[in-house]
């Protein structure tokens, strides 16, 4: 559906309460891993753009390395929001009662309110899917009570947008070692970050396995690298804005690269709370609330949405008029659906020698083994990896099944353990349901009095079957490295999301079982798009991030190459 | 003669229900018992524990703030340690014996008030473990005991 032009781009049709904001060729919402992306590419091929954040810039000085304010352990609150007093979801509870949740408690499924959101304090970890993964359904075949389908897109299409994630926000690693790894055209910028000791033992282990290990590609500098140096190794990594600038994410890469154009302007505390159409049934503006709560209407030639898949899903759900009484783009009531996270399985194991050297972030070596090929019946899989330092109070929480759990046997375990206990987990890829989903509760209001997000839904069996193989994969590998004594991780059947949170706006070919078509475009309304997780028609087995850039590249060059001189155009 | 003025103020402002003491949310005597189950969770022993480190000043500090829905929790809670004591021995906490203090708190572990046993026991962990910043942890002790440097000592170098 080619991008037209919108003859009424005027400002007249702004409420007289409202000083007009000057209209502009796009807005993007949300500035994280896609909109980030978008923004750029739309402000570099000369449109306006407008890029609306809902937080401020994070700054690593206003919570360190402090563990218990980050965004890995959040128990005195979100380092990088959102905060508790002004958000709040509805989540139903694994026995069927509803709950209301603030944004530090676990059921929230939090990604974080600030410029780059969850490239400022994420892992790094810069995995591209697998070309089985874009064709989950013609490798596997559909099960029962899955949506499971394929991309309407190859991973053929997708590479170039992965070449110039990573070469343009800046990715480390090896490309040769993978054998698993779908074809790529270039290497990467920059050479792999060392194994740590911990990654030397479990690369032997795995050798003698016959597994693949390799370092992980990471958004995370080895090398100074435009202007910001390379990674110091510090223990607090994931969860954590970076001391020194070098983990790569778009709060420090794409969004300065769309500001320099001149061509963008970023406003930060900026809350979407609807996207106004026309009579016609294009998209118009964009109500929201800036810093001072004042609320604001933003017209524009283009929408992009990119708020992540709870939110891209609301405020979707939110946008309601006669022409879309359900929401926009939800004629089918597929906005909200198949909400996907990934089901984390793996073990963890203790050492008879010290295995901790303090090298941060931990993660290091991966092995793509048992990304697909898992025994018949099993659908999907994970790729594994050594998990990231456990810090002093995660640590805590993380002992054996049936020990000590307070007392001088615990403080015994913590502190003959602390030092030689490894982890292996990996991210299982998820079944899509299409019961679990994001929906609107009216009765529930935010700060700004905007309906906030119901979650619901329960994981698919699959998942649960696929966890428990992935767990016993990563207890052979302790236990080949050494671990004397070791226990699994597996995964239950409740709500999935987390900040790996995906498939609520599911791209396809067919408008009935689809949001959008392959490009991000909302079926039916051609100035609208979607750009981030929410697209995924299947989530990987992998840490989703550069796929989210990726697809940022992917949905703004097609706009880009849609777009005609001063206004949009047929 | 400047110490026993100092008292009588206190006295006085005391009596007044208004004492202007160390704590935010609690009152002395509460503290006093958080302090107490705060060494059973993490005792001292080679290494210092909970009472060291300060915990308690971490739970008074986080319910004045952050963990204000957490007050009535922590009020009605204290109350029920202290009728566990009774019930069971005919004395307040302060006055049991170490092991008699341990099998108090698992009583509560495994009875109807695990739901507080596990509020003050995860805080305790939190305020042993995490930043000196919130109110525990005094000198990072237990970053010493676990072989933690801070601040981290950072850089490739170490490496080689």
């Amino acid at each position: 559906m080619p991008v037209r032009a919108c003859p009424c781009s005027s400002v007249r049709v702004l409420s007289t309460f409202h000083m007009a904001l000057k209209h502009v060729n796009a807005v993007v919402i949300g500035a994280g891993a896609g909109g980030g992306v978008v923004a750029k590419e739309l402000a570099e091929a000369g449109l306006s753009v407008v890029l609306l954040e809902r937080g401020p810039w994070a700054r690593f000085e206003d919570h360190d390395h402090d563990e218990l304010i980050s965004q890995r352990t959040t128990v005195l609150g979100n380092a990088f929001g959102p905060d508790d007093r002004r958000h709040r979801r509805v989540v139903e509870e694994s026995d069927g009662q509803w709950r209301i949740v603030l944004p530090s408690e676990g059921g929230y499924n939090n990604n974080a309110a600030c410029v780059g959101s969850g490239t400022v304090s994420y892992g790094a970890m810069a995995w591209r899917f697998m070309e089985q993964d874009f064709r989950m359904r013609s490798t596997y075949g559909v099960p029962e009570g899955s949506t499971l389908d394929d991309w309407p897109i190859t991973y053929a299409d997708l590479e170039p947008c992965y070449e110039k994630a990573e070469w343009e926000i800046g990715v480390s690693g090896d490309a040769t070692l993978n054998p698993f790894a779908a074809p790529r055209q270039k290497p990467y910028p920059m050479p792999p970050h060392p194994y740590t000791r911990e990654g030397q033992m479990l690369e032997k282990a795995a050798t003698w396995l016959g597994l693949h290990p390799f370092p992980i590609p990471m958004l995370r500098n080895t090398v100074v690298r435009d202007g910001r140096p390379a990674c110091i190794h510090c223990r607090s990594c994931v969860g954590f804005a970076c001391e020194v600038d070098a983990k790569c994410g778009t709060h420090n890469t794409v969004i300065p690269r769309a500001l320099r154009t001149g061509n963008c302007e970023l406003r930060t505390e900026a809350v979407a709370a609807e996207i106004l159409s026309d009579e016609r049934g294009r998209a118009r503006a964009v109500r929201y609330f800036d810093e001072r709560d004042q609320e604001q209407i933003q017209t524009a030639d283009l929408v992009v949405v990119s708020c992540s898949a709870t939110e891209t899903a609301r405020l979707l759900l939110n946008s309601r008029s006669r022409l879309f009484p359900r929401g926009l783009g939800n004629r089918h009531d597929w906005v909200g659906r198949n909400l996907q996270g990934h089901a984390y399985s793996g073990s963890f194991g203790l050492f008879a020698e010290d295995v901790y050297d303090d090298v941060g972030p931990g993660a290091c070596i991966a092995a793509c083994d048992y990304n697909h090929g898992l025994p018949p019946g099993l659908l999907g899989g994970a790729m594994l990896a050594n998990e990231f330092i456990r810090l002093p109070y995660l640590f805590a929480g993380r002992h054996a099944p049936g020990g000590a759990r307070w007392g001088k046997a615990h403080k015994d375990f913590q502190r003959s353990w602390f030092r030689r206990h490894a982890g292996v987990q990996g991210p299982v890829q998820e079944i899509p349901v299409f019961e679990a989903r994001v929906e609107i509760e009216p009765g529930v209001r935010d700060y700004w009095g905007i309906p906030v997000a119901k979650l619901s839904g329960r994981r698919h069996p699959n998942d649960i079957d696929v966890g428990k193989y992935i767990a016993g994969r990563a207890e052979e590998w302790l236990r080949a490295a050494g671990a004397i004594k070791t226990w699994q991780r597996t995964p239950g059947r409740g709500l999935s999301g987390g900040q790996h949170q995906a498939g609520t706006c599911r791209m396809g070919n067919d408008p009935k079982t689809s949001v959008t078509n392959r490009y991000g475009q909302v079926h039916e309304i051609d100035n609208l798009f979607v750009a981030d997780g929410s697209l995924h028609v299947t989530n990987g087995g992998f840490n989703p991030a550069l796929t989210i850039m990726a697809l940022g590249y992917w949905v703004g060059g097609y706009i880009k190459g849609e777009w005609k001189g001063t206004g949009l155009k047929s | 003669m400047k110490g026993v003025a100092a008292t009588g103020a206190a006295t006085v402002l005391a009596s007044c229900g208004q004492a202007p003491g160390r704590w935010r949310f609690l009152t002395t005597e509460e503290a006093a018992l958080v302090n107490l189950i705060s060494d059973q969770i993490i005792p001292r022993d080679q290494d210092p524990g909970a009472i060291d480190a300060g915990v308690v000043y971490f739970i008074d500090k986080q319910l004045a703030g952050p963990y204000k829905r957490f007050q009535q929790d922590y009020r009605g809670g204290l109350v029920t340690v202290e009728k566990t004591c009774a019930s069971m021995y005919g004395k307040s906490f302060a006055q049991l014996s170490w092991n008699e203090q341990t099998k108090v708190l698992q009583a509560m572990e495994s009875g109807p008030s695990a739901h507080f046993f596990e509020l003050i026991r995860d805080h305790c962990m939190q305020g042993f473990y995490g930043s000196p910043r919130h109110g525990g942890n005094k000198d990072y002790v237990s970053f010493k005991m676990l072989g933690l440097d801070y601040p981290q000592i950072i850089g490739q170098n170490r490496y080689s």
